[in-house]
């Protein structure tokens, strides 16, 4: 189902893989329902800004370093980079098209 | 981004997947009226933010919250109901067809069924909305794997926060409950429940005033003021969970729909609305029951009262054909 666009980030490779163009990442785990719900939308994001977006899933479980890092308390919360820097923060459900707004934002 | 407006029409249209929107959704699909569901952006509601759902008739062990949605929603489906993803922008209740906005996209609709649901209300400091996803949080079964053998408060009396207050119990080291007043609201099992948990305690009689700390865009105390007394003091939590109650989600239908004093959408006949031809079921109209199973019941409701509302206009509209023939 999951988008083979959508790339999965962890504690070792994040700083580096951010680092360059816009990146989107999803923070999430596998018991967290609502993550289930913004899963499909970010997949769809991943397909439809292919070539100018990197979009990319950090498991939270696995990952405890990168979400301590960013002083994340919540999820789903989607972070978005721009050349190493975060320029957006998205905390808990958000709709498609607004997402789409702030990532065109950053294009 | 494209700006062209997209029309789609519908016999129904239903806002809002909760167990009113996906009930309605079924009864209407079964009806053959091909109903189109938003949504919205807490899909699936509430009971996706549960654990163990214990009082939905039929399951006599319980089913998790959100199991039973991904089931109401396959069950919708499998009798030709449609379900997009969307939140509804703007609505046009003053002539029917009713039009239902998505962003750019139009939904024309002969009847309209609205179970847009309660969301989690907020404390009202300003504060806290901005220390969202930072420590403060209205969802212990998002983010409560984010205080594991840390200190938090719950703030709420009713079975909301004794909830959440359980769950919290296994990951934090201390739960402190906040309460405005000396007793709970809260069902007598789930108050059994929280204070038999060794790690709960109760603090009474005091509100939270403010949350800190936004200069570090962490939470680190709360300052409370005793109802009683007006004496303020802190805890120092690194979570605070909100579980004060719910509030209808009506903002869309301010001056098309009556409400009540509350903001709830106001029925009657049923789950009629004060405009005919729209419906309203589950929590966005009930301040009274608000249970997963009096929203399903609403929800058959509202598809009925719509299919009978629709096929009475058709019969209508085929008499005065009649009678101009005549």
């Amino acid at each position: 189902m999951a988008s083979e666009k959508v790339k999965t980030f962890t504690d070792a490779n994040f700083t580096d893989e951010v680092k360059n163009g816009v990146v989107l990442v999803d923070f999430w785990a596998t018991w967290c329902a609502p993550c289930r719900r913004i899963a499909p939308i970010v997949d769809q994001l991943a397909d439809e800004f292919n070539g100018k977006l990197t979009v990319a899933k950090v498991d939270i479980d696995e990952n405890p370093m990168t979400p301590s890092k960013f002083m994340v308390r919540g999820i789903p919360t989607l972070l978005l980079f721009k050349d190493g820097d975060l320029k957006e923060t998205i905390v808990g459900l958000e709709t498609k098209d607004r997402l789409t707004q702030l990532i065109a934002k950053h294009l | 981004m494209s700006t062209a407006v997209r029309t789609i029409e519908r016999q129904v249209v239903i806002i809002g997947s909760g167990p009113a929107g996906l009930t309605a959704a079924l009864y209407a699909a079964r009806a053959n009226l091909k109903p189109l569901v938003i949504e919205g952006i807490e899909a699936g509601g509430q009971l996706m933010l549960t654990t163990m759902v214990e009082n939905w008739p039929g399951y006599r062990d319980g089913i998790m919250g959100p199991d039973l949605m991904t089931e109401l929603r396959a069950q919708a489906e499998r009798f030709g109901a449609e379900i997009i993803q969307g939140d509804v922008t703007s609505v046009d209740l003053s002539n029917r067809p009713f039009v239902v906005s998505v962003e750019n996209t139009k939904y024309v609709a002969q009847a309209l069924i609205v179970a847009t649901g309660a969301s989690a209300k907020w404390l009202d400091l300003g504060v806290d909305k901005k220390l969202s996803g930072r420590g403060v949080s209205t969802c212990a079964t998002c983010d409560g794997f984010f205080f594991k053998g840390l200190p938090v408060a719950v703030i709420g009396g009713g079975d909301t926060a004794m909830e959440e207050a359980i769950y919290l119990a296994k990951l934090a080291t201390q739960v402190t409950v906040i309460h405005r007043r000396d007793s709970l609201r809260a069902s007598k099992v789930m108050q059994d429940k929280a204070m038999s948990m060794p790690n709960i305690d109760f603090l009474w009689n005091k509100e939270v005033v403010d949350i800190n700390d936004l200069e570090q865009g962490k939470v680190t105390s709360l300052v409370l003021r005793d109802t009683q007394t007006g004496a303020q003091s802190e805890l120092a939590v690194d979570g605070v969970f909100i579980g004060i109650g719910h509030v209808p989600n009506t903002a869309l239908f301010e001056g098309q729909l009556a409400l009540h004093d509350n903001g709830y959408l106001k029925t009657h006949d049923g789950s009629r609305t004060s405009v005919a031809g729209v419906f309203a079921a589950g929590d966005v109209q009930d301040h009274v029951y608000r249970q997963a199973v009096t929203a399903a019941g609403s929800g058959c409701m509202a598809a009925i009262d719509a299919e009978r509302f629709l096929s009475g206009t058709l019969h209508e509209s085929a008499h005065a054909e009649l009678e101009v023939k005549r």
